[in-house]
C-alpha cells in the first residue's frame, strides 16, 4: 500500500489495473478461419520484413534518396523504371514499395476480420475507386496508367464483395485491433513522407517507434487466430507470482530501449562510441568539449555522417544502462516463469526463447560496435529487437489468457472496467 | 577595392569640394597633397598570401567503397579526403577567411559563379568558398542519379534536398534561395551515395580563400587596415579556426599557419 500512495505509484498501478482489463477480455472465443489465419501471419511475416528493410534504409543512410514522395523521382513509384534502383535508391524505394504491399494486406485483414459485414464497404469502395479512375482519365489523360489501375482495383474489389469476405465478423476487440492497425498502417505511410518531404530527423524517430507498435499489433492478430492461441486454458491458474506485471514491465523497458536505439540512428553520426565494453577505453567516457573535439578530429568517416555530440555518447551509454537491465529483467522473468509453472508451460517457453532472443540482441549491439557500425549488422540489430518486442508483447498477451489476476490485485479494476468492456464484444464467436 | 568601402575616398571629396575655392596656386599644391593622400589609401589594398602547412602524420584516409555503378566510374582506389597534404606538408583544402575587421561593411557578390560538380561519383571540389548571394551551381556530369542535400546549421539558412537525376542536370538557383547567411562550413552530400560529401563555405564578404594542393592561399586587394585571419580545417582545427592579426597596407601580406595533427584519442 505504501507504493501506491506515492503518486508515481498510483499512476502505474492505474496503468497496470487498465491494461488488466483490457487485456481480459482477450479471452472471447475465435472462430476458426484457416484463410484468415494465414493472411494474419502473412501480414505479420511481411511486416516484419518491412521492418528489416526500413532498418536497412537506415544503416545504408538512403533515408534521404528519394527526396521527394509520394512519387519516386517525379516517377508514379509503383512505375519506377529497375534500372534507375541504384545506390541508396534501392533501398528506399524497395522499403516503399514493401509498406504499399503491408498497407494492402493490411486492408484486407481487417476487412477480414469485419467478415460478411465488410462486404459493404468493399463493394461501395469499388465503386468509388472506378469512377475515380474514369473520371482522373478524363481529367488528366496522361496519366492513363495510374487511372486505369485505380480502375482495376475497383473492380477487383466491387467483384470480391459478392463472395468475399463468407466468414462471421471476429470478436469485437480483434475488429478494433483491426482498425488500429489500418490506422497504424496509413499513419506509418504518411510519417515516412513527411520524414522525407520536412527534412526533419525527429519524424524518423517517431516512424521507427510506431513501426514496431504496429508490428506487436499484427501480431497479436495473428497470434489470435492460431491453434496454440485457441488451445490454451483460459485463466486456469492464479498470477500469485506476478509473472504478468513482470512480462509488461520488461516489455515497456524493451519498448523504451527501441525509443532509445531509434534516436541514437537517427542522429545520422554515425556510432558516437567506437569500443566495447569500455567507452573511449573508460568506463563512462569523458564528454567534456575538448574531449568530444578529438574524438570528432579522430575520426576518419567514410560517410557525410554529422559530429558526435556529447548528447548522443550519453544516449549510447544509455542505451547500454537499459540493454544490462533488460537481460536482468528477462533471465529473471524466465527463471520466475521456469520455476513456477515448471520448464514445460507455455509461458515459460515463452520466457525462455524471449531470453535467448534478448542474449542474441546484446551480442549483436556489441557486433555492431566491432564492426564500426556494418550496415548488415547494424540491421539485424534492429530486426532482432524487433522480434524482442514482439515476443514480449506476446508473452505478455498470452499471460493474461493462462493467468487469472489475484483476486485481491485487479479485482477492484475488473469490477469496474471488465463488464462494460465484455458487454461490448461478440463473446459468443 | 571599392571605393564605397573607404573612408579616406569620402574625405578625399570633401577637401576636393572646399578647396575649389582657394586662390590657384594654393588650391594645386593643397590638391596635389589630398591626391597623394587619397592614392595612398586607394593603393593600400594588399594581397594576403600564405601558406597552411600540417605537422605530424595524418591518421590513413579510408578507402571508399563504391557501390558497380561507381566502381565502373573508379577502377583505381579512392580515398576519403579528410587530410590532402601536398609538397613540404601543404595542406589543402583549408577554408581561410576574414573573421575580424570588415564588420559592418557591405560587399556586393562577385559575378563568378562556383560550380560544384559531381562526377566520377564524388564532389569536386571538396571545400569551396563563396558569398552570400553569389551564385553556385550544382552540376551532375555523371550519367546516373545523384542528389544534392545541403545540411546548413545556421539559423535562416535552409536544409534542402534535390535530386539531379540525370547527366547534364545544372541547379543555378536552390542555393541561394536557400542558403543567405556567412556560415562555415555547410555540409552537402548525396543520398544516394553515402560517402559523397563536400563542404562549402560562406562568407560576407568576398575576402576568403581555399587553400590549393599544396596548402597555398591568396586572399587578393583586401582593404588596408587591421583584421584577424582565419584558418579551418575540418579536423586539424577545433571551430572556428586558428587566428593571427594582420595589417594590410600598400604591399602583399604574407601569413603562413601551421597546424597540427591532432593527438590520438
Amino acid at each position: 500500500m505504501g507504493f501506491e500512495s506515492h503518486p508515481t505509484g498510483r499512476w502505474i498501478v492505474t496503468i497496470y489495473r487498465g491494461l488488466c482489463a483490457l487485456l481480459s477480455v482477450v479471452n472471447s472465443k475465435i472462430v476458426d478461419n484457416v484463410g484468415l489465419k494465414r493472411h494474419a501471419v502473412l501480414t505479420a511475416c511481411m511486416t516484419f520484413v518491412l521492418v528489416w528493410m526500413g532498418g536497412l534504409v537506415t544503416s545504408n543512410r538512403a533515408g534521404l534518396s528519394v527526396p521527394d514522395w509520394p512519387n519516386t523521382y517525379g516517377y508514379n513509384m509503383f512505375f519506377f523504371p529497375p534500372s534507375k534502383w541504384i545506390g541508396g535508391i534501392f533501398f528506399e524505394h524497395s522499403h516503399r514499395l514493401v509498406a504499399s504491399a503491408v498497407g494492402l494486406l493490411t486492408l484486407i485483414l481487417a476487412l477480414w476480420l469485419f467478415g460478411r459485414k465488410s462486404r459493404p464497404v468493399l463493394r461501395w469502395g469499388g465503386i468509388v475507386l472506378i469512377l475515380a479512375g474514369l473520371c482522373l482519365c478524363l481529367k488528366f489523360p496522361a496519366h492513363d496508367k495510374e487511372n486505369i489501375c485505380l480502375s482495376v482495383l475497383g473492380l477487383g474489389s466491387l467483384a470480391a464483395s459478392f463472395v468475399w469476405p463468407a466468414s462471421e465478423p471476429s470478436p469485437r476487440w480483434l475488429r478494433v485491433l483491426g482498425v488500429s492497425a489500418v490506422a497504424a498502417v496509413v499513419a506509418q505511410g504518411v510519417l515516412g513522407g513527411l520524414r522525407v518531404t520536412e527534412l526533419d530527423a525527429r519524424i524518423g524517430i517517431f516512424h521507427a517507434t510506431l513501426a514496431q507498435l504496429f508490428l506487436v499489433l499484427v501480431s497479436a492478430i495473428a497470434l489470435s487466430q492460431t491453434e496454440f492461441w485457441r488451445g490454451l486454458p483460459v485463466q486456469a491458474e492464479t498470477d500469485r507470482r506476478r509473472l504478468r506485471f513482470f512480462f509488461v514491465a520488461a516489455t515497456c523497458l524493451v519498448l523504451g530501449q527501441l525509443v532509445l536505439g531509434a534516436t541514437m540512428r537517427h542522429q545520422h553520426a554515425g556510432l558516437a562510441i567506437r569500443d566495447f565494453p569500455a567507452a573511449y577505453g573508460r568506463i563512462w567516457p569523458n564528454t567534456s568539449p575538448a574531449a568530444v573535439l578529438s574524438y570528432n578530429q579522430n575520426r576518419m568517416e567514410d560517410s557525410g555522417d554529422n559530429p558526435i555530440t556529447a548528447f548522443q555518447i550519453e544516449l549510447q551509454m544509455a542505451h547500454r544502462i537499459v540493454a544490462i537491465a533488460i537481460l536482468l529483467a528477462v533471465s529473471l522473468g524466465a527463471w520466475r516463469a521456469c520455476h513456477y509453472l515448471g520448464r514445460r508451460h507455455p509461458l515459460a517457453r515463452l520466457a525462455f526463447l524471449w531470453f535467448g532472443l534478448v542474449l542474441t540482441q546484446a551480442l549483436l549491439g556489441a557486433a555492431t560496435i566491432w564492426t564500426g557500425k556494418s550496415a548488415d549488422v547494424a540491421t539485424a540489430h534492429v530486426a532482432c529487437g524487433a522480434l524482442c518486442l514482439v515476443t514480449g508483447g506476446l508473452a505478455s498477451f498470452v499471460s493474461f489468457r493462462m493467468l487469472a489476476a489475484p483476486v485481491a490485485q485487479c479485482g477492484a479494476a475488473q469490477k469496474t472496467e471488465l463488464p462494460s468492456l465484455l458487454a461490448s464484444s461478440s463473446i459468443t464467436h | 577595392m571599392t571605393c564605397a568601402a573607404s573612408r579616406p575616398c569620402y574625405f578625399f571629396i570633401l577637401i576636393c569640394f572646399v578647396l575649389r575655392k582657394l586662390p590657384m596656386k594654393r588650391f594645386v599644391l593643397s590638391a596635389m597633397v589630398v591626391v597623394l593622400m587619397g592614392s595612398w589609401q586607394i593603393a593600400s589594398a594588399g594581397d594576403v598570401v600564405g601558406k597552411v602547412t600540417l605537422k605530424g602524420t595524418p591518421p590513413p584516409e579510408k578507402p571508399i567503397a563504391f557501390d558497380d555503378t561507381c566502381s565502373a566510374l573508379h577502377p583505381t582506389v579512392t580515398t576519403t579526403r579528410h587530410y590532402v597534404v601536398g609538397k613540404d606538408n601543404g595542406l589543402a583544402n583549408v577554408f581561410v577567411y576574414i573573421s575580424k575587421g570588415l564588420e559592418g561593411k557591405k560587399f556586393t557578390p562577385p559575378s563568378k559563379v562556383v560550380e560544384i560538380d559531381q562526377e566520377g561519383c564524388m564532389f569536386h571540389p571538396y571545400m569551396a568558398g563563396v558569398m552570400v548571394g553569389q551564385v553556385v551551381r550544382f552540376k551532375n556530369s555523371d550519367p546516373l542519379m545523384h542528389n544534392i542535400h545541403a545540411l546548413p546549421m545556421v539559423d535562416g539558412n535552409q536544409e534542402f534536398n534535390f535530386a539531379e537525376p540525370s547527366q547534364g542536370d545544372v541547379n543555378d538557383t536552390k542555393w541561394t534561395a536557400s542558403i543567405t547567411k556567412p556560415e562555415v562550413l555547410v555540409k552537402i552530400k548525396c543520398e544516394v551515395h553515402a560517402w559523397m560529401f563536400c563542404y562549402v563555405g560562406v562568407q560576407d564578404n568576398p575576402y576568403f580563400a581555399v587553400t590549393d594542393k599544396d596548402g597555398q592561399f591568396k586572399i587578393p586587394d583586401l582593404p588596408g587596415g587591421d583584421y584577424t585571419l582565419t584558418a579551418y580545417h575540418l579536423k586539424a582545427t577545433a571551430k572556428p579556426g586558428v587566428s593571427r592579426q594582420i595589417t594590410v597596407g600598400t604591399g602583399p601580406v604574407t601569413a603562413d599557419f601551421t597546424l597540427e595533427v591532432p593527438a590520438p584519442k
